[in-house]
């Protein structure tokens, strides 16, 4: 099969390549970038290790062609760092609250949890769990997990007052 | 798990699209949100020498609430029909179905348009459509026409669309606020098929029930419809167990499953008449 000419943007920077229309986002992204943030866990879209940000939308990157995300906007944990590639806030409450354990599941648990704040910035407990029902963890039980989001919520909220 | 390879089309509009598929034929398949095809793609059960996203077709997106009917573009996803307050508003049975079906980043991408055409008898927006009387509209080489959702499936993964046909479009009856409604869900776990669901609406004199994965196709009762319709939910329940065909898998035995359907719709029933005007 030939290859595409495939253009999207990750992490802000316009990337360009060359891939055959059934490469998967997460092999492009870990084999052909080197972005190796997202992981491969189970592969069949139940994990959600390998979740990315595209468009606004929180997506398994394992369940996703490349040549669909031709033109798109593509965000991973990489790309939610503080510009002097210090820890983001919900990074840094996923540090200090122990929302992790093994950390594999972790750059898909934070890149989920960045697009659900952004859609509801002061969630309930609840919300969070339903709204972080497609990242499996087997570590932590979810509790370290739950707060660190609740806490990262709280932080950003307060950033954001104190910006206004 | 790297699927078969593939060329890809990303057709701008339903007429090009149409083109693609007949020029194609059986070597071609469109793709919608894709989280039912690919991963049959990635097992390698599902291979095509063509792959035709709909991702930019204008005329399949869109949401459109009427004071009679609600129109649906077959490529809104399952998070846009969450999101949406005036269609909540209008049917609020669409959203209460589309938050139980699989985990939030299926919803951003899955669409319901996919997920009434694939005809897996485990996906709940078919029943849901039975249940409120919705229409398809299929467009195709000889142009287009429209099927009933009751009249719409014909076997697991068998429906009443052609090769060369697209779903385009859903068009769904208001049901008017005194009508109440539920979905009821029973699965093993949060993101599961149902083990059983039931769609219910009921007031103003009339009924109607389907239920899911009770058999090849999703169920819709006539004879429970009347019965609930006319007060008597014992019958209603029975007229349904009647119609369902359950068979013995990994979310239990025959006898198990019925059971659970019963209890589903029971209490599907119970909160759309707590819910009628």
């Amino acid at each position: 099969m030939s290859k595409m000419h495939v253009k999207l943007t990750v992490n802000g920077k316009q990337v360009e390549g060359l891939a055959e229309p059934r490469t998967l986002l997460i092999h492009f992204l870990r084999e052909d970038l080197k972005i190796t943030g997202p992981h491969i866990g189970c592969e069949t879209s139940h994990c959600g290790a390998c979740t990315v940000d595209i468009d606004g939308k929180s997506v398994k990157s394992c369940t996703t062609f490349v040549a669909q995300v031709n033109g798109a906007d593509v965000t991973t944990v990489e790309g939610l760092t503080n510009e002097d590639g210090s820890l983001g806030v919900i990074q840094e409450m996923f540090r200090e609250h122990h929302g992790l354990q093994c950390g594999f599941c972790t750059p898909g648990m934070i890149t989920r949890a960045h697009r659900l704040l952004q859609e509801n910035p002061n969630p309930t407990e609840e919300d969070i769990r339903f709204g972080m029902a497609g990242n499996l963890c087997r570590c932590t039980g979810y509790q370290n997990i739950v707060k660190a989001i609740s806490a990262s919520a709280d932080m950003l909220n307060a950033q954001k007052e104190a910006a206004e | 798990m790297i699927p078969a390879g593939f060329e890809y089309h990303r057709p701008g509009d339903i007429a090009s699209a149409i083109g693609i598929l007949q020029e194609h034929g059986d070597e071609a398949r469109v793709l919608a949100g894709g989280h039912s095809l690919i991963p049959m793609m990635k097992l390698r059960m599902a291979e095509m020498g063509h792959l035709v996203d709909l991702q930019a077709i204008e005329e399949l997106k869109g949401i459109e609430v009427g004071a009679d009917t609600v129109s649906l573009g077959a490529m809104v996803t399952q998070h846009e029909l969450i999101t949406h307050d005036g269609l909540a508003s209008a049917i609020p049975l669409i959203r209460e179905a589309a938050l139980q079906i699989a985990d939030p980043q299926v919803r951003y991408v899955g669409t319901v348009g996919g997920n009434v055409a694939n005809g897996d008898p485990g996906n709940d927006m078919p029943g849901l459509m039975q249940c409120l009387n919705a229409t398809f509209d299929l467009s195709g080489p000889d142009g287009n026409r429209s099927v009933a959702a009751r009249d719409f499936y014909e076997a697991a993964y068998f429906t009443a669309r052609e090769d060369e046909e697209i779903l385009t479009r859903i068009h769904i009856p208001v049901p008017g606020a005194a009508v109440g409604q539920a979905y009821e869900k029973q699965k093993r776990k949060i993101g599961d098929y149902a083990t059983a669901a039931a769609a219910v609406m009921v007031g103003n004199g009339t009924a109607s029930v389907a239920m899911t994965n009770l058999a090849d196709t999703p169920v819709w009762s006539e004879g429970a419809s009347a019965a609930l319709a006319s007060g008597d939910v014992e019958g209603c329940v029975a007229a349904m167990l009647d119609a369902i065909d359950p068979v013995a898998d990994n979310r239990g035995p025959v006898e198990f499953k019925k059971h659970v359907a019963a209890v589903m719709l029971r209490r599907a029933i119970d909160r759309a008449q707590s819910r009628a005007g």
